[in-house]
């Protein structure tokens, strides 16, 4: 076995199995053997992960054809996998990432029931199995497949506990949201197989191929694109589903935050960089859109008091930030910031998961407070979280977020001011988060103050690797001003993401710029500090209470979406169905029924008349034969 | 021989049935032959698949030049192979529902899948229409006879409107018939009658209507959710699980090739209407509280798209709609047993007195939410590839409004999701109640019937080319007709 790439299918398969054995079998397995099985088929993954990167950093990239999935007519489309710089990176970050949840999983879950702690962790498994098809598949289709079983497992696992109704809503309300972006995605596929007959990246994004479509179609296939990685990636308008899929155990947060499913939508546009540079039109929507739901959604996490809810806005905001980063045509900084963004948005909602953990269940940061004395790890590390996706140097956000923010003052000074401001609404509401719940005084019960402890090791050791990746994981994209050839990243990412050939603006500039944000952010930290160290909880009023409430987003869309559209259908089935069209029928129906005599009797249902009727359509039959004859 | 067979045998042990006074042996026999019947369709597709054992002709009404021609093709192998399994699934999974006059119910249902046979295997008009109504009549007596309390009106409705769409058919097929150049019945003849496209107009109609009741597509469907609500759920099952897709069927071997011309211009028509009509089935779906009337509209939007995506009339959407009879076929009958397994423990299918299934029937709900995601189509289950390339057929469909179809039937689909994940919610989430505190789990027949669908659910969804290769010869000689009529149109 020479070659990790001839074995590639190995990688989805592991967690395949983990999924039907623990799904199938979970009824007589013990909790340990769930565990190990669990946590076994990722790591297996993970490592054949590792091999296939060597390879691939080595230089081979490889595509294998399986079987035909779909073939009709001219249509050829494949069960084919395509292994290259940009699936090998994400594949990393899937099962490494991926890996350590499952691992925090089994002490986090164990108070469940065996039987449920199996379904747990197949969900877990299926989930991680459908996301490396998605990244792995060669084609759209293949990618198709695993987006809708991301979708899927995610309405699963946020529904895992499904004695409550709330929970489940939330569940359908994923699932749905989704499926809005997936016709989109859809209808795209669809563009390109009518335009181009393929669906095959190999064949899609080749010179010939490229240059046979139009201007037009360009623009409306990657809009259709977008508009799908929107609803995957909470984006503007399709983002209100994520913040409600925190109602899932907190490990699935993580998965879903950081290791899988919102990454998707990026992982999609960077595969598809070469049509979207083509287009300026969906470029620009990219960028526009991203960005403004990187601030609405930073607007929001201001005012949560839920732990879990800032994250999961923090989330929506971030990638707001990687749309950005696309949508300037810095593809790498993007996935750059998918990567960095993998390490400490896990990192922050485990310990998050902690930290409700040593509360009971608690998830209010209002009845938390001094908690730093008590949980050091989860505190250390969730320090360590905030200071990454905050971007202070040198920890991993500091360098993504800079690639991007840079990217941006290329394009336009003017987007650049905009994505700053998120950027230090970033740093004030994750330090408002952390001084909150781990500094001043404790606010809870008494009760609580008894039982709060650190987490066990299969906890806190999963923190620790992800806090030290927080720190470290930035420095395979230092900026060229610093290093030359410091782009590691970018350097590995492009034979699949062609580098930027834009303006190279000044280094004295580039120099600038760090030190403004820089010091902005530790002035935001700073103004968090004066402000939360010591918190009270008070009524929020005017535009503090707009924020608390969303801006009422989720209210706006009951009633110009939901409710007219739940109307409609009761019009449709009480009065439409019922007297129109069934009133019609029966009218004529009666009006037949008062022209035969014939025809009424068989109303009883009696052999007799049938005989008749049959009788009398045979002698139709014989007379038109009759007149038919030449 | 297998031809022939698949007629025959349902047939004769259909009639031997009324003589069984016994209730388990009528059962046992009914079984029995529905085994028999499963098995040869397995044959013909399988070991026995050539042409000399798929093809039988012998003279019937010459003086009509009308032909006992039957003929196994990839269209007929699929269905018949549906017809074939959905049998004994049926059979098994409602074994301990208890009739009266058990051997006539059992009997009529054997009469009807040989009509239903009948109808896939004709490769002659009149004999088409001789089937049409053997596989109609049995249904008619069963649900006035074994319905429930409103059944004497509901069947009525059933009797009138698809009887009405069977002599208009009739009356087409005549037509048709005058039309043919050596006055043949005979499917080929039907396929060279000389028909000018304003003389296809017409005709069209008469056919179309039959086909169109039977589907149903909007806005005739107002039979059907009556219809599956008053029947008794095993025959529920069979009409909405194979009997509705002679409606289809219908299309694609009697009126697209036959008259092209006419089927080609009302696209733009009819089209649109069984989109809405998807769209509307939908909606209504989603306020649906009886679990039969859920099923039975949701039924109503798939066949409005399989409609749809068979007058795009490219091989993707007929490629598309042929697997889609099987495949929603076999995840309706899924469907129906459990909606049965909740009346028969509960004695209510209402939705609103449901809830937290799922923590005492485990197993059920495991199985439902299986079979309920392939009915909204989730890929690596059996309903995608055909709803993919449905969907791919409409979009490539020519018309200036194709890409604003597949957005519409995407809207269906949506919808699709929502009433089905809600019922998921209400029945199998959230909290026991009274009733549903001493809930069971399902016992073995319908864990048996249930495992095989969810069998074919993965197997037809991950390597649905196995059903792709057996229709593709037929699609392509539909497309191919086609093709060659709209060239000359072009030309004029």
């Amino acid at each position: 076995m020479q070659n990790a790439l001839q074995i590639v299918y190995l990688i989805p398969l592991f967690p395949l199995i983990g999924f039907l054995v623990i799904g199938l079998g979970r009824k007589n397995m013990s909790k340990p053997v769930i565990s190990i099985i669990g946590c076994g088929t990722i790591l297996a993954s993970l490592v054949m992960s590792i091999w296939v990167f060597i390879q691939v950093k080595g230089g081979n990239i490889h595509v294998a054809e399986y079987f035909n999935f779909i073939s009709v007519g001219n249509l050829h489309i494949p069960f084919a996998f395509q292994v290259d710089q940009l699936s090998a990176l994400f594949l990393l970050i899937i099962t490494g990432v991926g890996f350590l949840i499952h691992v925090y999983s089994t002490s986090y879950m164990k108070e469940e029931k065996p039987e449920h702690f199996g379904r747990y962790f197949s969900y877990l498994n299926l989930f991680v199995f459908s996301m490396l098809l998605l990244v792995m598949g060669a084609n759209f289709v293949i990618l198709f497949i695993g987006w809708e079983g991301v979708g899927l497992c995610s309405y699963l696992l946020i529904g895992y506990w499904f004695k409550n109704n709330d929970y489940n809503k939330a569940a359908n309300k994923a699932f749905i949201m989704n499926r809005i972006g997936d016709l989109a995605f859809l209808i795209a596929i669809f563009w390109l197989i009518n335009r181009l007959g393929t669906v095959s990246y190999s064949e899609v994004f080749s010179p010939e191929n490229l240059a046979k479509l139009k201007g037009s179609d360009i623009t409306i296939i990657t809009l259709l694109l977008f508009v799908g990685a929107a609803g995957k990636s909470a984006q503007i308008p399709l983002y209100t589903w994520l913040p409600d899929a925190m109602a899932g155990p907190t490990p699935v947060s993580a998965l879903i935050h950081a290791a899988t499913m919102v990454t998707a939508g990026i992982y999609m546009i960077a595969r598809s960089n070469l049509l979207y540079s083509l287009s300026a039109v969906s470029m620009n929507v990219v960028a526009i859109v991203g960005l403004a739901t990187a601030i609405l959604a930073a607007t929001i996490a201001l005012k949560q008091n839920d732990i879990k809810k800032v994250l999961a806005y923090s989330t929506v905001s971030q990638l707001g930030y990687m749309f950005l980063g696309l949508g300037v045509g810095a593809y790498s900084a993007g996935v750059f910031h998918v990567m960095t963004h993998a390490f400490f948005k896990a990192l922050l909602f485990l310990a998050a998961g902690s930290v409700i953990h040593a509360m009971g269940g608690e998830q209010d940061i209002r009845k938390m407070g001094g908690l730093s004395k008590k949980i050091r790890i989860t505190y250390i590390t969730f320090l360590i979280g905030c200071i990454a996706i905050a971007g202070i140097p040198p920890f991993s956000g500091f360098f993504s977020k800079d690639a991007i923010l840079l990217a941006t003052y290329e394009k336009s000074p003017v987007l650049y001011g905009i994505a700053l401001f998120g950027a230090l609404l970033t740093a004030f509401y994750m330090f408002r988060l952390l001084f909150i719940a781990f500094t001043g005084q404790f606010r809870g019960t008494e009760d609580q103050k008894h039982h709060l402890h650190e987490s066990p090791s299969p906890i806190t050791i999963p923190l620790i690797i992800l806090a030290i990746l927080s720190i470290i994981g930035g420095l395979v994209g230092i900026p060229e001003v610093f290093m030359k050839g410091g782009d590691k990243l970018g350097e590995f990412l492009s034979p699949v993401i062609a580098p930027q050939h834009g303006h190279v603006i000044a280094a004295s500039t580039e120099y600038m710029l760090m030190i403004l944000s820089t010091v902005l952010v530790l002035a935001m930290v700073v103004l968090a500090w004066f402000r939360f160290r010591n918190y009270k909880s008070r009524e929020e009023t005017g535009l503090g209470k707009v924020l608390e409430n969303k801006w009422y987003v989720d209210e706006l869309y009951e009633k110009i979406i939901v409710n007219p559209l739940d109307k409609l259908a009761a019009f449709f089935n009480s009065i439409f169905e019922k007297d129109v069209i069934d009133g019609l029928v029966n009218g004529v129906g009666k009006a037949v029924n008062y022209g035969s005599r014939q025809l009424r009797l068989l109303q009883s249902g009696q052999v007799g008349s049938y005989v008749l009727l049959m009788v009398l359509s045979m002698l139709v039959l014989f007379i038109v034969q009759f007149f038919l004859r030449k | 021989m297998i031809a022939v067979l698949l007629i025959l045998i349902p047939l004769l042990t259909g009639f031997a049935t009324f003589f069984i006074k016994n209730e388990r042996t009528a059962k046992a026999w009914t079984l029995f032959s529905a085994m028999i019947t499963l098995v040869i369709a397995v044959l013909g597709l399988t070991l026995l698949k050539e042409e000399k054992y798929l093809q039988f002709s012998a003279e019937w009404l010459p003086s009509l030049n009308s032909s006992f021609s039957v003929k196994l093709d990839g269209m007929g192998q699929l269905l018949c192979l549906l017809n074939g399994i959905a049998y004994p699934l049926v059979l098994i999974a409602t074994w301990k529902k208890s009739y009266s006059k058990a051997h006539n119910f059992f009997a009529l249902m054997l009469l009807a899948q040989a009509g239903m046979m009948g109808v896939f295997l004709a490769m002659d008009a009149l004999l088409f229409y001789f089937f049409w109504e053997l596989a109609l009549i049995p249904m008619y007596f069963i649900c006035s006879q074994w319905g429930g309390e409103k059944r004497i009106a509901v069947t009525f409705k059933f009797f009138i409107y698809t009887f009405v769409g069977s002599l208009l058919m009739l009356v087409g097929i005549l037509i048709v018939y005058a039309k043919t150049p050596l006055h043949s019945f005979s499917l080929d003849s039907f396929y060279h009658a000389s028909m000018s496209a304003k003389e296809q107009q017409g005709v069209f109609w008469l056919f179309f209507a039959a086909f169109a009741i039977k589907m149903p597509v909007f806005p005739l469907h107002t039979w059907q959710p009556d219809t599956y609500e008053q029947s008794p759920t095993a025959t529920t099952m069979i009409l909405s699980g194979v009997m509705v897709k002679m409606g289809v069927f219908g299309l694609l071997r009697w009126l697209f090739p036959v008259m092209p011309f006419a089927s080609f211009e009302w696209a733009d028509f009819i089209t649109p209407l069984a989109l809405l009509g998807a769209v509307y089935a939908s909606l209504i779906a989603i306020k649906q509280d009886d679990l039969k009337r859920l099923v039975a509209y949701s039924s109503i939007a798939h066949m409005g798209l399989m409609c749809a995506a068979a007058f795009a009339q490219n091989s993707s959407g007929i490629q598309g709609v042929m697997i889609q009879m099987f495949n929603h076929g076999i995840n309706i009958i899924g469907l129906w047993i459990v909606v049965e397994l909740i009346e028969r423990q509960f004695g209510t299918r209402k939705i609103s007195e449901l809830g937290g299934l799922a923590q005492k029937a485990p197993a059920m709900a495991a199985l439902l939410v299986i079979v309920a995601l392939a009915n909204i189509a989730l890929p690596l289950t059996n309903a995608f590839p055909g709803e993919f390339l449905m969907f791919n057929g409409i979009f490539g469909s020519v018309t200036n409004y194709n890409v604003w179809f597949t957005v519409l039937a995407g809207l269906g689909v949506i919808f699709g999701a929502v009433y089905m994940l809600n019922m998921i919610r209400k029945v199998f989430y959230g909290n026991t109640n009274e009733l549903t505190q001493k809930a069971m789990d399902i016992g073995l027949n319908e864990k048996l019937a249930l495992g095989v669908i969810v069998i074919i659910i993965f197997w037809m969804g991950i390597y649905p080319q196995f059903l792709l290769n057996e229709t593709m010869p037929v699609t392509d000689s539909i497309t191919n007709k086609i093709q060659m009529v709209l060239q000359t149109y072009k030309k004029h």
